[in-house]
């Protein structure tokens, strides 16, 4: 700033046409096909997740080594009574949080039907998905993009260790319609990253469909975390 | 005292400004508790009696709606005996605070109202007529467009002139309303970050770290965006928005950066975001009919995509954003991140702005994760005697001042962190503001 400025302690001023700064000049566009992205230029020879002895390069998505966790069964009462939907339902929600806790989201992802809607709200007043402020508020196509970021090998947020454990229960189905359920249930997960673990509980309500082969599927998960309002001690990555 | 002349060189700055609590405690006594600092936005406290609770510096503060309809910002503490009036962080107080403690209350600008067993005081010093016996009150308050800030000392620049050309945050953001004002969204995420805060500062015009930080959300954006538009032709923005950050080196260095006096800056735009659909158009129709063709076409082509006001705010005006911190210690950092809508607008355009304020600044971001992430490292690093500098030599030397405006010729020049130094430096030799 001019010394003039310095020594009458005035607030030195980018003039009365100072507008003309911002006069439009750069606008990234997309680029075509096949073009690098700076991300690209500088692609990894290395990878801050991969495990120790592993190649430079190697691909470290993280959980794909897991084995896919199975649905319960769901076998029939001694007393002659069929499968019921409670039994049903909770067993599609415990595969959903083992799905989690195991880092499988694809397998997660393809439990929402097609027009699923993964939908954190931020005030237990909220009622529609979209339209306010939200945690998530994803479709699939925003699902793949969170799924194509966490595994790829320079998602650095990804490199600490971390883990997830989910425990679910008070699963109670609050109406049967049509082909519609509505459920609702309890979780509490704790999450292990770096070296310090995290709580977070809260309420899901899922509205479940079924597809054309009869199997239950997400068309809307909302979640409210009751502590969704308190600062977050660092963000979340992955759906809770 | 902090010597702040034999930590800050032109072209690097000692690694003790961001570690050091002492220096931290300093910041907070030269900075923060004398300049001019956000408090929120009028909307936030509509009514007389609502009030926000709201940090100053070390200083806990109310933000409240006054009985004459003015906001008044008064120290949450009661005179008697210390107890801090409000214990939540919003609410309406009805007509008066009320100690909880001994029920001593105060009018909605701080007067005392009633003391209990007031003839316990006669002959006393502490009578009611003593201002002892009311709340302190922030030295000076004012607002501009409707954000309102405080400063805790009554010396020093007016608001306006703290602002400087800064203002542009808020003019930006009202002038997209066609009646000229925004309200808040009255829902604020907090994040916690663990680093200094000049960090988030430093980061918010450093137009090279997004495609190495941002590299996988931006990879992964960009398939999904290609993709659609292969098998629709058109593509919702919000996936741009994304795909971005991933863009290329050369891209990024031909987005400016224009920094002022007192440390506050702007990024120019990249993202595009007058594109010529529907919405758009109609929101445009509505600003021309408010404004005339020329106004209207100058608020549209401005080009932000945001404005720093150092030390604490980064403003996306043409998103309606805005994120504010609070320091609280050498390590640790509360951002505080609103939401606002332009009054009169289609809310086609709310709803557009919505989706980067869900994507990239809520507590699940696809973005701030990895920003977090770099800069619990940097805190990290830098307490380790690995090294006592931090280097800002990119394009020194390179940039052009004119009438105290810095203007980098290279998008990524550090020239965003030397002017901050500047700021902090005149700070912390006690200049005012």
């Amino acid at each position: 700033m001019s010394g003039e400025a310095d020594s009458r302690g005035a607030l030195p001023n980018a003039g009365p046409d100072f507008e003309h700064l911002l006069a439009q000049e750069v606008v990234i566009e997309a680029r075509p096909d096949g073009a690098r992205t700076g991300a690209q230029d500088i692609e990894p020879d290395h990878s801050p997740r991969a495990p120790i002895g592993a190649t430079a390069g190697a691909d470290s998505a993280a959980g794909t080594a897991r084995p896919l966790p199975r649905a319960g069964l769901l076998v029939a009462g001694s007393t002659g009574m069929g499968i019921d939907l409670q039994r049903e339902v909770e067993q599609l929600l415990f595969l959903q949080s083992e799905l989690l806790d195991t880092k499988q989201w694809q397998g997660w992802m393809d439990l929402f039907d097609e027009r699923g809607v993964y939908w954190m709200p931020v005030a237990p007043e909220q009622t529609e998905w979209e339209g306010s402020p939200s945690i998530f508020a994803e479709d699939k196509l925003m699902m793949e993009i969170r799924k194509g970021r966490i595994t790829h090998p320079n998602a650095w947020s990804q490199a600490p260790m971390w883990e997830t454990n989910h425990v679910l229960g008070n699963v109670a189905i609050e109406s049967v319609d049509g082909g519609t359920i509505q459920v609702r249930s309890r979780f509490h997960m704790m999450e292990l990253r770096r070296d310090d673990v995290r709580h977070f509980g809260g309420t899901y309500r899922h509205t479940l469909v079924r597809d054309a082969a009869g199997a239950l599927r997400i068309r809307l998960q909302r979640v409210d975390l009751f502590n969704g309002q308190a600062p977050f001690d660092y963000v979340l990555q992955i759906w809770v | 005292m902090t010597n702040a002349t034999s930590l800050v060189e032109d072209d690097r700055v000692h690694r003790s400004v961001y570690t050091d609590p002492k220096i931290f405690d300093d910041e907070m006594s030269l900075i923060w508790e004398r300049t001019w600092v956000y408090c929120g936005h009028e909307s936030q406290v509509p009514h007389a009696g609502d009030y926000y609770a709201v940090t100053i510096g070390r200083q806990p503060m109310i933000m409240v709606r006054q009985a004459d309809g003015s906001v008044g910002v008064l120290y949450n503490r009661c005179p008697h005996r210390g107890v801090q009036l409000v214990g939540n962080l919003k609410g309406n107080t009805g007509k008066a605070f009320v100690c909880s403690y001994h029920a001593w209350s105060f009018h909605l600008d701080g007067k005392v109202r009633a003391i209990p067993l007031a003839q316990g005081y006669q002959d006393t010093r502490m009578t009611r007529d003593n201002p002892d016996c009311s709340v302190k009150r922030a030295a000076r308050v004012d607002s501009y467009r409707g954000f309102v800030f405080a400063s805790l000392v009554a010396e020093g620049p007016s608001l306006a002139e703290f602002l400087g050309e800064a203002r542009i945050a808020f003019d930006d953001m009202c002038d997209r309303s066609p009646v000229g004002e925004v309200e808040v969204v009255p829902i604020c995420h907090r994040v916690i970050q663990h680093s200094n805060w000049k960090f988030f500062m430093e980061n918010q015009l450093d137009a090279l770290h997004p495609s190495v930080t941002h590299q996988s959300t931006g990879i992964a954006a960009g398939k999904v965006e290609k993709r659609l538009k292969a098998e629709q032709g058109s593509v919702p923005l919000y996936y741009h928005y994304l795909s971005t950050f991933a863009s290329s080196f050369d891209q990024w260095n031909a987005v400016q950066t224009i920094n002022f006096p007192f440390g506050h800056g702007i990024l120019k735009a990249y993202m595009g975001l007058r594109p010529r659909d529907p919405d758009t158009l109609a929101h445009e129709e509505l600003l021309k009919q408010a404004y005339g063709e020329e106004r209207a076409e100058e608020y549209l082509s401005r080009s932000i995509h945001h404005v720093l006001v150092y030390p604490y705010l980064s403003v996306q005006s043409p998103l309606q954003q805005l994120r504010c911190l609070r320091p609280i210690s050498a390590d640790r950092t509360l951002s505080e991140i609103w939401h606002f809508r332009l009054k009169g607008a289609p809310e086609a355009i709310y709803r557009r702005s919505l989706w980067y304020y869900n994507l990239v600044n809520s507590p699940a971001t696809m973005i701030n994760a990895d920003d977090l992430e770099n800069w619990t490292k940097a805190q990290w690093g830098l307490a380790s005697d690995g090294g006592d500098w931090v280097s800002f030599h990119r394009y020194h030397g390179d940039d052009r001042e004119e009438g105290g405006v810095i203007h980098s010729n290279h998008g990524t020049s550090e020239a965003v962190m030397r002017s901050q130094f500047r700021a902090w430096t005149r700070y912390m030799q006690g200049a005012r503001p």
